[in-house]
């Protein structure tokens, strides 16, 4: 590995996170709002404006931004001062992390030298990147201790208890597909579903396990106990300022990441049907790489934004579920049903073969 | 005699359909879904039946009929203001709102009229006692004003004449007698 190399990496990292990652936190705070709105009959957000141009409210993540920032940054007499500053990180850092490691395109050929566009290319990326979601708990549980108030401990208790119940499944659904793809990486999986069949259609069921468990990882309503923020305060009660927008980013965060990760295993990654992209890119025609990448980049985050949207269209039609449903949907239902998906695939394997 | 008769309410069944919730899900997505793409498709051709917001400052609030809003003090045919200077509404309030000086009138028939007469609106909470417990009809709750607020607590308290519409309430306006 030269330096230009390890210089790439850096910038796809910078890429992922920055422009990928940031850019559609804050657009999903607007799309919040305003699908929320018109689904409800009603307008959104639409005041902030820069010299007089509102642009459908497009301003408010801006406004958000710099409010959080200005904020004071408010610290009980109680908290642990350490603990209680590096815990929103840590649970940021965790979204982000997963980030970098999510495949947004093939290998394509320019300048006479191979780029890959999947920033971090591991061979266990898939368990890379449920291990980092999984790291997220500590900064909720961190939090909630180092608040120094009872009311951010329960909370902190039950988004440990939600976000074991939920990823334990997550991990689960995920086995039957691995296992059909043969592989823990997740530019080979892109490759298998562009070689054989989409994700989605030969395993519908760990889809729907899969996005049921990661839409109750990421701490959104119907699964929205940790915080309940309309009602019962959750682990970020402590919390004012930039800290807690970090803690609002990490939703948004960890939705992406689960949208990224159903992206790549069930819905072809960055491919497009009918259009060999992987050939595109090894492509000897000037340019061809080039756009070939574009493609590559515009599909896969094509696939991961209609999968937001969906998300946000499940999170303002459900009720939030008690906990000892969501307990009983992670671990007597979920659970179960993705072990069964599991040992299902492994005997249409071995028979098929 | 009576016969009791007992109707019995079955408890609505849960089908498995139900059970497994993803039906359920899905219905419901149906009904958001419908009313996203129906609302953005009267967006876009700016149907007024779009939403049901009244976008306040530009739109004028809509009140009810019966709306109590800011008091207003009426005036006899010829002018003159209709508080004898009874007291009773600056008695009945709950909030302590009203203040009133009363002095001789000129005219007999009535013997007495307010010289001062001052509600403070930063107290008032429009219960609307004021209207009841007034004999002579003097006081209404009906201005359809609800942008009462100001910068100052001083410049929440209106005078006789603004009361009575004689003078315009400035956004920071310090007559208050």
């Amino acid at each position: 590995m030269t330096r230009y190399d390890l210089l790439w990496i850096v910038v796809k990292v910078g890429a992922a996170i920055l422009l990928f990652g940031m850019n559609i936190a804050g657009l999903l705070g607007w799309v919040e709002r305003k699908q929320s709105a018109v689904l409800q009959d009603r307008i959104g957000a639409n005041r902030a404006d820069i010299f007089g141009i509102t642009l459908l409210g497009l301003f408010h993540p801006i406004a958000d931004a710099l409010k959080m920032l200005t904020k004071e940054d408010f610290e009980a007499k109680s908290v642990i001062k350490p603990l209680h500053a590096i815990a929103p990180m840590i649970a940021m850092g965790a979204g982000l992390f997963c980030l970098a490691a999510l495949p947004y395109g093939g290998t394509v050929q320019f300048m006479g030298h191979a780029w890959s566009l999947q920033p971090i290319e591991c061979p266990v990326g898939v368990p890379l990147v449920l291990a980092a979601l999984a790291l997220g708990v500590h900064g909720i549980v961190m939090a909630g201790y180092a608040s120094g108030s009872n009311y951010g401990l329960l909370g902190a208790l039950r988004g440990a208890a939600q976000m074991i119940a939920s990823e334990v499944c997550l991990a689960s659904s995920l086995a039957g597909v691995l296992f059909l793809y043969g592989t823990l990486d997740f530019q080979q999986a892109v490759l298998w579903q562009g070689a054989h069949v989409w994700g989605i259609v030969v395993q519908p069921l760990a889809f729907i396990l899969f996005l049921t468990a990661g839409a109750a990882l990421t701490k959104r309503t119907p699964f929205d106990l940790p915080e309940g923020e309309s009602e019962i305060v959750g682990y970020h009660v402590e919390y004012s300022g930039m800290k807690f927008g970090m803690f609002l980013i990490t939703d948004f965060m960890e939705s992406i990441v689960i949208c990224g990760v159903i992206t790549a295993l069930f819905l072809g990654g960055w491919l497009i049907p009918g259009l060999d992209l992987a050939a595109l890119g090894q492509s000897a025609t000037p340019y061809v790489p080039l756009v070939a990448a574009a493609l590559m980049l515009a599909s896969f985050t094509f696939k991961v934004l209609a999968l937001l949207f969906l998300l946000m269209q499940i999170r303002w039609t459900l009720p939030r579920f008690r906990f000892d449903q969501l307990l009983d949907l992670g671990w007597k239902n979920l659970l179960p049903l993705s072990l069964l998906n599991f040992l299902a695939t492994v005997w249409g394997i071995y028979l098929w073969r | 005699m009576a016969l009791i008769s007992v109707k019995v309410v079955e408890r609505p069944r849960r089908t498995f359909a139900m059970q497994i919730y993803l039906v359920e899900v899905w219905k419901g997505l149906a009904i958001t879904f419908r009313h996203l793409f129906v609302n953005l498709y009267r967006h876009l051709l700016r149907r007024p039946n779009a939403s049901v917001t009244i976008q306040y400052p530009e739109d004028p609030a809509v009140l009810g009929r019966r709306a109590r809003t800011r008091h207003r003090l009426l005036k006899r045919d010829d002018g003159a203001p209709r508080c004898t200077a009874c007291l009773l509404c600056e008695t009945i309030c709950p909030a302590k709102c009203i203040r009133i000086t009363a002095e001789n009138a000129p005219d007999v028939r009535v013997e007495k009229r307010a010289k001062t007469f001052s509600i403070d609106l930063g107290m008032c909470v429009y219960c609307g006692y004021c209207v009841e417990a007034c004999p002579v009809d003097a006081i209404h709750m009906d201005a359809d004003d609800v942008a009462t607020s100001r910068y100052s607590r001083k410049d929440m308290i209106w005078n006789m004449a603004e009361l009575m519409g004689d003078k315009p309430k400035l956004p920071s306006s310090s007559t208050a007698d």
